[in-house]
């Protein structure tokens, strides 16, 4: 758009350099967006660093055990894969609203809800072919998900109340909402001690995926970003979403129905958010209980933050807190910290990413605009931006 | 998972390298050091729950041959089974106590299908007949502990009402409840005790806000069963209100108002686990106590504690250590005026019965 202008302008006057230049051009741009988050990362592990060495542990022993607990064998990284999969959906939930300018921060809500329903149309499902049951409860679970977190967009898109603000107290609403069912009307009775709904079933659980021994929620994690990254970056709909999410007036203008691709865009990141609580029912507890609420929702936040809201980037990224989160238990065995350690960096790395949000157009190396003002001011023919 | 022998394999290499030197594990059993494993739903030092855990695994770290691994704020989700095997393969721990009670379904119970070789012990008395051999539990009656607290309490009051901030609503809890309220009307019938369940484990601003909200409603005499009675103890001293502590000895946060308290002593179940690993031996399936077995403690009487309070408490504890004792008797009514038992019948601390619970008895304002 107006950086490319300038390039092509100068493209025509040396036709010469023109290819090699638009290359450079884009690929500048590109790397801008993966340098900067990724510079950001590395300065917060650096500071972590610091703070390790401030406390008299020593830095490179946390990379090696990072390594080891998180990536380095098999089962290191099968357990990051594990706790990846509900983190990519929640952070769907997060980043497909944030598109469209919205902070969406009350996934965890729909995680409960979307896992209970799923618990819940289990037992009417029952006898059925694990082939229809299967998809009918997930179908609920995304339905409930919707229909929790879509009513956070029509607040906001029709009643003008804070989405951030919002999303939040309806998940706090949906958290009580469902303890309230486990431990009254959809309560086991044998749950005598933990309140739980009625199983599943083994006939409607999930198993692993082959080969690496996760569950297929980790597959269908990422399937649906990339569905949301195609959705938002190569449609017309993602479009006008990202339009409305840019400038709410320029879009009102052009015509576009800005309350109704609010309520939509919330509504599906509230429906993969429920498929989070609804793999964590089906594939790894077999019932909805009160741990559903174990804090996906807001790990969530953080892995779309560190993204910047780029569906495909959240697979990294939800990979690499995952793997963070795997190897805490031999940060705290091996280094005698305490857990909180880990909360600690993911706190300075949030920190840090969002600093570094400021940066973007600064660097001259990544910004080919940059490059032509300065040849333009060298031939004393100023480019108009 | 698949690959699990190579894994495993490559795995205990590492552990020995890294644990046990270059010495083979098999080849050196006597001389290997058993490794036991523990793991905490919260923080180790929460003045609760998990502390007294971690409290006895601290004294383990003593013992000869015994090596020591934890990990803390472990979420009862498919996480904790990660941690087992970590421990299983990465520390070479053969014994293990996940201790928190959502731990053990389905988690406790795939990973020690997986790993027929090692022995897990779960704290909350669920492992039955049909679990797997190599599983089991453990328990403590720690509702004796809150009678006693209810006798104590019963000397403190002025205004005969004492309240009781709760987790939730379920046979354990209503156990300590009632238990609570009887052993204060065992002294004064005319004592009643509020109950607010927060509805979570730990949850500091609802435990804030229902300490207080009991104190203003009169209560002098605040005890818990929450995991971490810190903000429970704090707020009520703060408040001018007499605290009952639980889990742990909570005296350190409120010396002066701290009467006493009912505490958790797991080292002598963790001690004969090891023993028996060490000779060779399964660990018993299914552990379960009270005072009389040392698995219950009481807290040392705070400064506010009357002579009387302390010979009537005493006097119960005596009899309490003999075992069998029944703080359920009848005829006892609900609060909702239901008969819970006639006349002439009891249920002792074992009684299956006190698994079920649900109910609150006669004299506690609260419901289910």
């Amino acid at each position: 758009m107006v950086a490319d202008a300038a390039p092509s302008k100068l493209a025509a006057e040396r036709p010469d350099a023109a290819f090699g230049l638009q290359i450079r051009a884009w690929l500048a741009r590109r790397l801008e967006a993966v340098a900067i988050p990724v510079g950001a990362a590395l300065l917060g592990f650096l500071l972590f660093g610091l703070f390790l060495a401030a406390l008299g542990k020593s830095p490179l022993q946390l990379v090696e055990i990072v390594w080891r607990g998180g990536f380095g064998s098999p089962f290191a990284l099968g357990n990051s894969l594990q706790r990846a999969a509900p983190l990519l959906f929640a952070a769907l939930c997060v980043a497909l609203p944030a598109r469209l300018g919205l902070v969406v921060i009350g996934g965890e809500g729909a995680i409960v809800l979307g896992g209970l329903a799923a618990a819940a149309a289990a037992q009417p499902l029952a006898g059925l072919p694990a082939a229809l049951a299967v998809p009918l409860m997930a179908g609920a679970a995304a339905l409930t998900g919707a229909v929790w977190i879509g009513a956070v967009g029509w607040l906001q898109a029709f009643r003008n109340v804070n989405a951030t603000i919002a999303s939040l107290l309806l998940s706090y609403i949906a958290i009580a909402l469902a303890n309230h069912l486990i431990e009254g009307p959809l309560r086991d009775p044998a749950s005598l001690n933990k309140p739980s709904t009625l199983p599943v079933g083994d006939a409607f659980m999930l198993g692993p995926m082959p080969m690496i021994g996760v569950h297929w929620g980790l597959g269908c994690g990422i399937l649906a970003c990339v569905i949301a990254y195609v959705l938002m970056d190569r449609t017309t709909l993602g479009f006008a979403a990202r339009i409305a999410g840019g400038n709410v007036r320029a879009a009102q203008i052009q015509g576009l129905p800005v309350g109704r691709l609010i309520v939509g865009f919330t509504a599906l990141g509230g429906a993969f958010a429920a498929l989070a609580g609804y793999f964590e029912v089906a594939a790894v507890q077999g019932t909805a209980n009160g741990t559903l609420a174990a804090g996906y929702g807001y790990t969530g936040i953080l892995v779309a933050f560190l993204a910047r809201q780029n569906p495909l980037a959240i697979v990294p990224v939800a990979c690499l807190l995952g793997g963070i989160e795997a190897s805490s238990g031999l940060i705290q065995r091996r280094m005698q910290l305490p857990d909180a350690t880990v909360l600690v960096l993911e706190g300075l790395l949030f920190l840090v990413v969002l600093l570094s949000e400021t940066l973007y157009g600064r660097f001259k190396l990544f910004n080919p605009h940059l490059w032509a003002e300065k040849r333009a001011a060298a031939s004393a023919t100023p480019v108009p931006a | 998972m698949a690959q699990l022998p190579f894994t495993r394999r490559r795995l205990l290499g590492t552990a020995a390298l890294v644990g046990l030197g270059s010495v083979a594990r098999s080849q050196a059993q006597a001389a290997t050091p058993l490794t036991v494993g523990f793991i905490y739903v919260g923080p180790k030092d929460d003045y609760g729950y998990n502390q007294a855990h971690a409290q006895a695994a601290k004294a383990l770290k003593g013992l000869s041959g015994v090596e020591i691994t934890e990990e803390e704020r472990v979420p009862e989700t498919n996480a904790v089974e990660k941690t087992m095997e970590s421990m299983i393969n990465l520390d070479g721990a053969t014994l293990l106590f996940p201790t928190s009670f959502g731990y053990y379904s389905p988690y406790l119970l795939a990973e020690a299908r997986k790993n027929p070789k090692i022995q897990f012990r779960h704290c909350g008395g669920l492992w039955t007949e049909k679990d797997p051999p190599n599983a089991g539990s453990y328990f403590g009656y720690i509702a004796q502990g809150q009678y006693l607290n209810g006798i104590v309490a019963a000397y403190a009051t002025k205004s005969k009402k004492v309240g009781f901030v709760a987790a939730k609503p379920i046979p354990q809890v209503l156990n300590n409840v009632n238990a609570f309220l009887l052993g204060a009307r065992s002294v004064d019938p005319s004592i009643t005790c509020q109950v607010i369940f927060t509805g979570e484990w730990s949850l500091a601003v609802k435990e804030a806000e229902a300490t207080n909200a009991l104190v203003d409603g009169g209560a002098d005499v605040i005890t818990c069963h929450v995991d971490s009675p810190k903000v429970v103890v704090e707020t009520a001293a703060r408040r001018g209100a007499f605290v009952c502590g639980y889990h742990v000895d909570q005296s350190p946060l409120a010396p002066q108002k701290y009467l006493t308290g009912a505490e958790w002593n797991w080292l002598p179940i963790y001690k004969d686990a090891i023993a028996a690993m060490q000779a060779g031996k399964v660990p018993a399936h299914f552990v379960r106590g009270g005072l009389a077995d040392g698995y219950v403690t009481m807290s040392p009487y705070g400064p506010a504690v009357s002579d009387g309070a302390r010979r009537n408490a005493d006097a119960v504890k005596a009899a309490m250590l003999k075992g069998g004792y029944e703080i359920i008797k009848g005829p006892l009514k609900d609060n909702a005026g239901r008969e819970v038992l006639p006349a002439g019948k009891a249920y002792p601390e074992k009684a299956a019965e006190m698994e079920t619970t649900n109910y609150l008895v006669d004299g506690v304002r609260g419901s289910v």
